[in-house]
């Protein structure tokens, strides 16, 4: 049979690109757009079968752009969910049916919904969570308050975090291309924190929306979904259970290992996607680092700027892209001379502080302040980080405020 | 003073359309090659309620993100900020940076002694004008308020010209955006007041434009100098 060239295009008759062509080959244009805009655009690029909606602050206006996308013919199923409780169950059925799926949520949504996440994970299903994140504590908040994310990190999902509108876009694409890798296939959970980025207006820059991620091949699964009629789920099921609770003991616990090891996995492809999983910004010699992800690396930057510019402390930051996997190799590579490591954050208990100490615990003798931190979803003007710095190396402000 | 960026605090009352002109005032640094971010204050606003939205405008890639903890520039929409104390931050100019500039939506001086001390002793400007009574007389409505303010912003800040002005709110009001419940509704009031969009827009310039004239007469008889160097090249 004569062979020609085949141009694909996907149900919304957008034509098909390879990820790295959409990612780092296409031409961009400039918007100015706020983050829950930066989503509705993502997905629109993205290919998307399904998704499932539940309403709360910060992340509504997301959800409700991607409904708009399922009006305009871009994204299969579309509907609102019972409870954020019924949503993550839901989306997990739109995964097993073979579907890339997309939901959001938010603080109180995300805890509400939490059974689901490692359920997911267990489950092998490529799906995205966009976390908007928000304060989770009483009394009430909804401001951007990033403690959440620190309870999913151990749900066998992959954890990124976005710095801006950008980066969020380029995770969501992203996202899917590393979460459906065959020797993946774990769920990815692209994280913000809400507000800062889903409710600030910034230039971002984009490709056009006529072409479009490959859809998923869910034949390219490394597994058939997982029910229980299938393993390892039937392993679990009566027979087995009733005679033997080591095999299920046995079965649990090999596939909880297999599912952090596919996270393991997935650190070439997000290399790849993310280009690397950590940015570096400043001067390469600063002795005083800063280690951030999120927000927190975006103030962090300010702060290396005044630091280094206006006070004669030349300071540095290693922003964190990705949670889950963990960049510890990468951090204590770019280290390097570093005399004083801080870690600023937007919650109360420190989680990335506990991290960064957990990977760099008898690697050196850094000291590690984990400070300063703000929460409630309060902001951390630069000049806060300036002056934490300040004070720890003895030194007067000069131009602060 | 060397600037590298102009951070922008405007507290004002809910209704007033602070977050919309923050909105116009990045897309019109954007426009005109600066780097410029706008977020709103993040709550649960309402009509008369206090509400606040800020701006930041560089010369270099800006990461800041948040309430503006420590403004160059406050506007104040509405005398209930001072008077009422409907301001998310007592007093409603606490961290004014050095040679600062403060514009209030008022023809009578609401500030005190102490409050004049303190700010001569920064070097902060204060400006009293009518953003109201500009839009009451240019676009016939007090809904233009926001026009007016933003308006007198850049007059007296002399970052942008009126085409950058005109090309914000243009990008404003013909681009489908996302608004907030409250925001569609309102836009949509204000859309049923002029009849048609394009004469909306017309006298939202015009309002702009008329308030951008008298600020910048103001800055040139204080001897005030542009808040930043031009951009050097256009960002993004």
């Amino acid at each position: 049979m004569q062979e020609t060239q085949q141009v694909q295009y996907n149900r919304a008759g957008q034509r098909v690109v390879s990820p790295d062509y959409l990612l780092f080959e296409a031409p961009r244009e400039k918007q100015f757009m706020t983050g829950s805009e930066v989503v509705k655009e993502a997905v629109k690029r993205a290919s998307v079968d399904a998704s499932v909606s539940y309403p709360i602050t910060p992340q509504s206006e997301a959800a409700h752009l991607i409904g708009e996308l399922w009006v305009e013919g871009y994204v299969g199923v579309y509907f609102r969910g019972e409870s954020e409780f019924g949503v993550m169950s839901e989306v997990a059925g739109c995964a097993m049916a073979g579907g890339r799926t997309i939901t959001t949520t938010s603080g109180p949504g995300t805890l509400r919904a939490m059974e689901n996440f490692p359920m997911w994970a267990g489950s092998r299903l490529p799906l995205q969570l966009v976390l908007m994140a928000r304060g989770v504590n009483s009394p009430l908040t909804i401001q951007p308050d990033n403690l959440e994310i620190s309870f999913l990190l151990d749900t066998g999902c992959m954890v990124w975090h976005a710095e801006n509108a950008q980066e969020l876009f380029e995770m969501i694409l992203a996202g899917f291309v590393v979460a459906e890798q065959p020797d993946v296939h774990v769920p990815v959970i692209t994280a913000i924190d809400g507000f800062f980025i889903s409710h600030t207006r910034e230039a971002v820059m984009l490709p056009p929306d006529d072409i479009a991620l490959p859809p998923y091949d869910p034949y390219k699964a490394p597994m058939p979904p997982i029910d229980m009629e299938m393993a390892p789920g039937r392993f679990l099921r009566d027979p087995y259970v009733m005679k033997s609770n080591y095999i299920s003991y046995a079965s649990h616990t090999s596939w909880q290992f297999e599912v952090r090891s596919a996270i393991e996995r997935s650190r070439p492809y997000a290399k790849h996607y993310l280009r690397g999983l950590i940015e570096e910004f400043g001067n390469p010699e600063a002795e005083v680092v800063l280690i951030a992800s999120g927000t927190a690396g975006a103030q962090a930057k300010e702060a290396a700027i005044i630091l280094s510019e206006d006070e004669g402390v030349p300071t540095r930051v290693i922003r964190l892209k990705t949670i889950r996997p963990f960049p510890g190799e990468e951090i204590l590579q770019a280290l390097r001379n570093a005399k004083y490591v801080f870690v600023p954050e937007f919650n109360v208990i420190g989680w990335l502080e506990r991290e960064v100490r957990r990977v760099l615990y008898g690697k050196t003798d850094v000291p590690i302040v984990g400070s300063p931190r703000v929460a409630g979803g309060m902001t951390m003007p630069p000049e806060v980080i300036v002056k934490e710095v300040l004070k720890t190396l003895g030194k007067e402000a000069k131009h602060v405020i | 003073m060397n600037r590298r960026r102009v951070n922008v605090r405007m507290p004002a009352i809910g209704g007033q359309g602070a977050v919309t002109a923050a909105h116009i005032i990045a897309t019109a640094a954007d426009y005109e090659g600066y780097y410029a971010v706008s977020n709103p204050f993040f709550g649960a606003e309402k009509r008369m309620a206090p509400a606040e939205s800020y701006a930041r405008i560089g010369l270099e890639p800006i990461y800041d993100r948040g309430e503006v903890v420590y403004p160059d520039v406050i506007m104040v929409f509405h005398p209930q900020v001072i008077t009422m104390g409907k301001s998310y931050t007592m007093p409603f100019y606490s961290g004014i940076k050095r040679k600062g500039l403060i514009i209030i939506n008022s023809e009578e001086d609401l500030l005190e002694e102490h409050d004049k001390e303190y700010l001569d002793s920064l070097d902060v400007k204060v400006l009293n004008f009518s953003a109201t009574k500009f839009a009451m007389e240019v676009a016939g409505t007090e809904l233009a308020t926001n026009m007016a303010m933003l308006g007198a912003f850049f007059g007296a800040t002399q970052l942008v010209g009126k085409e950058a002005i005109e090309e914000g709110i243009k990008a404003r009001f013909l681009k489908k955006f996302v608004a907030s419940g409250g925001t569609a509704s309102l836009d949509s009031a204000i859309e049923r007041k002029f009849k048609k969009k394009l004469e909306l827009i017309e006298k939202n310039i015009a309002t702009a434009n008329a308030a951008y004239d008298f600020a910048q007469k103001w800055a040139q008889e204080q001897g005030l100098e542009p808040f930043l160097a031009k951009p050097q090249k256009v960002s993004g």
